[in-house]
């Protein structure tokens, strides 16, 4: 019996007036991207905290990213430098606690890049496969793969 | 404030690694300002720990809380029962908030979470910076304000040394020369004049020097 292959589970952090709107662009452009990706739209990727991305990790994540609008153009005028910083730090926790760091991304879009939204989809939908399941996730035992 | 940092992960899951049930104590006044040991910083570092031991093997019964103090009974006194249904604790509060805990609760185990570093504010978003070093007998009534027993890295009283150059500290060069800074400060205040005077030679035993300290304040006894 042939396994099936590891399907990663992903969480993006989208803000609503960038990162939602893309994905968006990309359904009426009738771009598809990977269904691994769930969305959680937030007003502004500034809301986006340390602990929500690890919350995301402990509860099974294979991979996490953060979809912010371009720098210098954020709604919020710099949440998504913050989003940015967070991400960095988060990085260096998952790198201590040993998830790795390298399963957290940060991305920058306008409304309009539905092309864009969906070319990272796969993207980080390819890196984590590539990667396998969160260390935490095969150590719960909910690996699909 | 009193300023701390987060201990790397590998100290604390050592510290806890052979008890079960653990909770993570957040302490919500100084730690919490200097996002070092608040109650963000407790639940972070409860998520990091259940999943270092989730990918180990181990319990993850790993529970956080936190209280506005942990150097004051009337904040740890509630805690009580949540403390006795644990096995050990992180606290992350400073060293004060630890020494207390350890006070309250004799037979539990409670570990410092945080490094407790110095006395300071601040300066920016995301740089703290020392100000004080509670010497007990403070001068800066002399000094324009600007501490040399904290901010010289030598305490000196009558300073600045051949180190300081172009303003700064030889011991970092990214560091401002506290004398610099007197002078600076002496001089908009039209206190030049202050710099001549000989400052006798400070005495520590209101310090660290002279042992513990206390104040009794008879007033305030209940």
């Amino acid at each position: 019996m042939s396994e099936t292959p590891f399907e990663p589970e992903i969480t993006a952090f989208v803000c609503q007036y960038c990162g939602d709107m893309a994905a968006d662009s990309a359904g009426w452009n009738r771009i598809s991207y990977p269904a691994n990706v769930k969305i959680v739209r937030l007003p502004c990727t500034g809301k986006v905290d340390v602990h929500h991305i690890l919350n995301a990790f402990e509860h099974g994540a294979d991979g996490v990213y953060v979809v912010a609008c371009p720098e210098g153009n954020c709604h919020h005028i710099n949440g998504n430098l913050s989003a940015k910083r967070r991400v960095t730090y988060a990085k260096s926790l998952l790198d201590e606690v040993g998830v790795g760091g390298n399963r957290l991304e940060m991305f920058h879009v306008t409304a309009a890049q539905g092309d864009e939204f969906a070319r990272i989809a796969a993207e980080m939908t390819e890196r984590i496969r590539a990667l396998g399941p969160s260390p935490v996730r095969r150590a719960m035992g909910k690996s699909s793969g | 404030m009193i300023i701390a940092q987060r201990k790397p992960l590998e100290e604390i899951k050592e510290m806890v690694a052979s008890y079960e049930k653990v909770l993570v104590l957040g302490c919500g006044t100084c730690v919490a300002v200097c996002f070092a040991g608040g109650e963000k910083e407790a639940k972070l570092l409860a998520s990091e720990l259940r999943m270092a031991r989730q990918m180990e093997g181990k319990s993850t019964q790993i529970i956080d809380h936190t209280i506005q103090r942990q150097c004051e009974w009337e904040f740890i006194d509630p805690i009580k029962e949540l403390v006795a249904s644990v096995d050990a604790v992180v606290s992350t509060a400073c060293g004060i908030g630890v020494q207390g805990m350890a006070e309250r609760f004799e037979d539990k185990p409670i570990f410092p979470g945080v490094n407790t570093t110095f006395l300071g504010m601040p300066v920016q978003p995301g740089e703290f910076v020392e100000r004080c070093q509670a010497c007990g007998d403070c001068i800066l009534d002399l000094t324009g304000g600007v501490c040399p027993v904290a901010r010289c890295a030598k305490s000196l009283m009558n300073g600045p040394c051949g180190g300081s150059q172009n303003g700064k500290c030889e011991v970092n060069p990214e560091t401002p020369c506290a004398w610099q800074l007197i002078y600076d400060r002496l001089a908009k205040l039209g206190q030049l004049e202050r710099m001549m005077e000989i400052m006798p030679a400070k005495n520590w035993s209101t310090s660290r020097d002279g042992g513990l300290r206390k104040i009794i304040r008879e007033d305030l006894k209940l």
